[in-house]
């Protein structure tokens, strides 16, 4: 309620009532430095020492980013009330377009063409939600009907007969640099050979920061921290934030709610495209058919379960792309080592349940918990088929629990005609 | 013209004003791209031969179920996005029950059949209970159930494959030879038939109709979907809708993909069909819904692809321009819809105007206020 009030009085009512909010980032960092304190006394415990190695660090870092950059792109178009389930179609777009830009005209170019063609399709998704009222999520889904197809199309025409380049691929795309501290880098691996409980992970995770770390990694977690400053502490981000809350009332003091809303779509196709850029030109070194994998969709619920929250979205991407990044490390071992892990906190969590009164919930939860500890005990790697389940399933999970917690825009989805103000 | 009339041609202009947009859309593209656009028209549009023609129908066949499969879910504003896994796990159940061959001649078949949709709409209960009692977006939670069912698909079938003698495919065992279902004729020439299951598909088509329009569960599945608070207000039990919806779609779904198996593949192996799926979502919003219409949605997608086959060998173009087809007609329709309907608004209010000012010269000038606010509510 206090961002319908901030239309007028910005930020000055809503500030001594909720303190916690302005922490956001801050709280997660403080999750992410109990994530790691629970994977070192994990990894001590199960012995999975590739839990917190730097090279899993370092692609779960690569893992994160595309999620996260997809997720900033559903907070920009959600925050100002449009629903974008094309954000995978935007990915899509973001592909090719690093791959053709890429080949031709070098990385940077490579950077720009993603942001463009995911901005191609913003454009389309503006046009339909917000000047003709399509109902939003039947427009996410032609796009991404249409990307794929239009991606296709446009391979078989551009890269075939290329060195390197084919139907389903594009040749390879230029790198952007790359950064290395050579001495700190080294030094810090002695520490994490160690293999000291809690020091050598905290190595691990400085050492993947300054060994060959992309620059649009680094731009990538900037765009967050923009993203945050111009949506909570400018009077564009509070308009912005006023049209997806309540659009009527916006409109009535004066904001141009259309406007509003074709700029947050269209910037949040720029980042989705930017997300399927990196996937192309960091996390592998072409366009390839089928990249994106899904990311589009994790995004969006990394973004839900970060409640729309800049904070709660790179918290949410991060432990999607540590999970995925467990399942491609043949992580049959850390998967398995993680599986305690689930069976333990969920085993907390149902006591907790219990004590409070919820005996049926708690029950569940109980139950799941010793079915998973039963499984750790009976198995001892997981198969790979299933290793790679684990984002979706950890979505799915996570979504279950957290779901009734979470306050998305009120006015998320509706469709809003011009003079509805009255 | 009587409103009628009016109404009629409106319902018309609109599919028609869609794939016109269309496909002036596509050849844009194509102009765009540089490859030759009258060719690609005259390729598609030609008249399909008698075998193309079959494969019309029988890819239309397995796409209608699809269509069905996500239009029960959008009646109740559910977005079924999961069809596609529900159909995999489904056509894999049913391969193996039927592969095993536990009962006698279609009596197995028919058992398959049960399981297939058992199974299929279990897969999309879970997303019915998690949405009912957790509150978990559907779109969300079927996507992720589809990624789901990749992998767990994939770990079953290396349990209980078997491999074909020389061929590096897996597969589930065959179905026995009585348990097949029969294909129908379409021509002198006999290997040109198609899937016996149309009859099925047909049949389905009819309950969906039946079940939505003239029954009370299916009134309580429109009121639910057209609004919450009213059906709530009416003493319908939304969460119960909600999981029985998803239930009945997961069912359809489980169907999607037996034609393929009972009439053409007999097994399920690694290179059984996907993406049928997300098809069903076009077709359905193509098809407004309504049995009829999604048949027609579904012959259109089903000529589409296959008049689109030959492009790459007749004049080099890649056959994938009709996936942008496609995808736009899904655009087109919706919007194309939005502008008719407002059309219609527009037309009506005059209407209403011109037929009080006929009585009352003097009354009140301007009662198009109202009406706006009724109509268009």
């Amino acid at each position: 309620m206090s961002d319908k009030v901030g239309v007028i009085v910005p930020d000055a009512k809503a500030a001594p009532k909720k303190p916690r909010r302005k922490l956001s980032v801050g709280w997660v960092l403080i999750g992410l430095a109990v994530a790691l304190f629970l994977l070192s006394v994990l990894r001590v415990v199960t012995g999975a020492d590739d839990l917190t190695s730097s090279g899993t660090i370092a692609a779960t870092l690569i893992a994160t980013m595309p999620i996260m950059l997809a997720g900033l792109g559903g907070l920009w178009s959600e925050r100002a009330g449009v629903v974008n389930i094309g954000l995978e179609g935007m990915m899509i777009l973001g592909t090719w377009g690093a791959g053709y830009f890429g080949y031709h005209y070098g990385a940077w170019a490579a950077v720009v063409g993603a942001i463009l063609m995911g901005m191609l399709g913003g454009l389309i998704h503006a046009i339909a939600t917000v000047i003709f009222g399509v109902d939003h999520i039947i427009s996410g889904v032609a796009i991404n009907i249409i990307a794929l197809g239009a991606v296709q199309y446009l391979a078989s025409l551009t890269f075939v007969g290329l060195p390197g380049g084919g139907q389903t691929q594009s040749p390879k795309i230029p790198d952007v640099p790359t950064l290395t501290i050579g001495p700190l880098s080294d030094g810090l691996k002695d520490i994490e050979d160690q293999g000291t409980f809690l020091v050598s992970d905290l190595a691990s995770v400085l050492r993947a920061l300054v060994t060959n770390l992309s620059s649009l990694v680094l731009i990538s977690l900037l765009l967050l921290v923009v993203t945050y400053y111009v949506l909570w502490r400018t009077s564009f981000g509070l308009r912005l934030r006023s049209v997806g809350e309540s659009p009527a009332a916006a409109e009535s003091l004066g904001v141009k709610v259309l406007r509003y809303k074709f700029a947050a779509v269209l910037i949040s196709g720029g980042l989705a495209g930017l997300a399927g850029g990196f996937l192309a030109m960091v996390a592998s070194s072409n366009y390839r058919d089928g990249q994106t994998g899904g990311r589009g969709y994790i995004g969006l619920a990394a973004m839900i379960f970060g409640n729309w929250r800049p904070g709660g979205l790179l918290g949410g991407s991060a432990l999607f792309g540590y999970t995925e990044t467990l399942g491609l490390r043949q992580g049959g071992t850390s998967v398995h080592a993680l599986l305690l892990a689930i069976a333990v906190l969920a085993l907390a969590f149902g006591v907790w349940q219990v004590r409070k009164g919820e005996a049926v919930a708690g029950a569940v939860v109980v139950g799941l918990g010793a079915l998973l500890g039963a499984l750790y005990l009976s198995i001892d790697e997981v198969p790979g088929d299933f290793t790679r389940m684990t984002p979706y399933v950890i979505t799915l999970l996570v979504l279950a629990f957290a779901s009734q917690r979470l306050r998305m825009p009120a006015a998320d989805g509706q469709i809003y005609r011009k003079g509805s103000a009255g | 013209m009587s409103p009628r009339v009016t109404r009629l041609v409106l319902g018309l202009a609109a599919p028609l004003l869609a794939l016109v947009a269309a496909f002036a859309i596509t050849s844009l593209v194509l102009i765009i791209a540089g490859d030759p656009v009258g060719g690609v028209w005259s390729t598609i549009l030609q008249v399909p031969a008698e075998r193309n023609m079959a494969n019309i129908i029988n890819n239309a066949t397995v796409l209608y179920l699809s269509g069905l499969a996500v239009a029960v879910g959008f009646r109740m504003n559910l977005f079924n996005i999961g069809v596609d896994g529900q159909y995999r796990v489904a056509a894999f159940t049913a391969a193996v029950v039927a592969g095993e061959a536990w009962l006698p001649g279609y009596l197995n078949t028919a058992l398959a059949i049960v399981c297939a949709m058992a199974v299929g709409a279990a897969w999309a209960g879970i997303a019915g209970v998690l949405r009912a009692t957790r509150g978990v977006s559907e779109v969300i939670s079927t996507i992720m159930l589809n990624f789901i069912a990749t992998g767990l698909v994939a770990y079953l079938l290396r349990k209980v494959a078997v491999r074909e003698a020389g061929s590096n495919e897996i597969g589930t065992k065959q179905i026995p030879e009585g348990s097949r279902i029969p294909s129908i004729p379409f021509s002198d020439n006999p290997a040109i038939s198609l899937y016996g299951f149309l009859v099925i598909a047909a049949f389905f088509g009819f309950l969906f109709w039946f079940v939505l329009n003239k029954t009370r569960f299916g009134f309580d599945l429109r009121a639910t979907g057209q609004s919450t608070t009213a059906a709530v207000a009416s003493g319908i039990n939304v969460t119960r809708m909600t999981i029985g919806a998803l239930l009945i779609s997961g069912a359809i779904a489980g169907l999607v993909g037996l034609p393929i198996l009972f009439g053409d593949a007999y097994a399920y192996g690694s290179t059984f069909q996907s993406g049928l799926g997300f098809a069903g979502i076009a077709i359905a919003l193509l098809g407004r819904n309504h049995p009829i219409g999604i048949a027609v949605g579904a012959l259109l997608f089903a000529f589409l692809d296959e008049q689109s086959n030959p492009l790459q060998i007749i004049i080099g173009v890649s056959p994938d321009i009709v996936a942008i087809t496609q995808g736009v007609i899904v655009l087109t329709v919706v919007i194309s819809y939005e502008v008719v309907r407002r059309y219609g608004v527009r037309l009506e209010q005059r209407h209403v105007a011109a037929a009080l000012e006929k009585h009352d010269p003097a009354g009140p000038a301007s009662p198009t206020d109202s009406t706006t606010k009724g109509v268009s509510a």
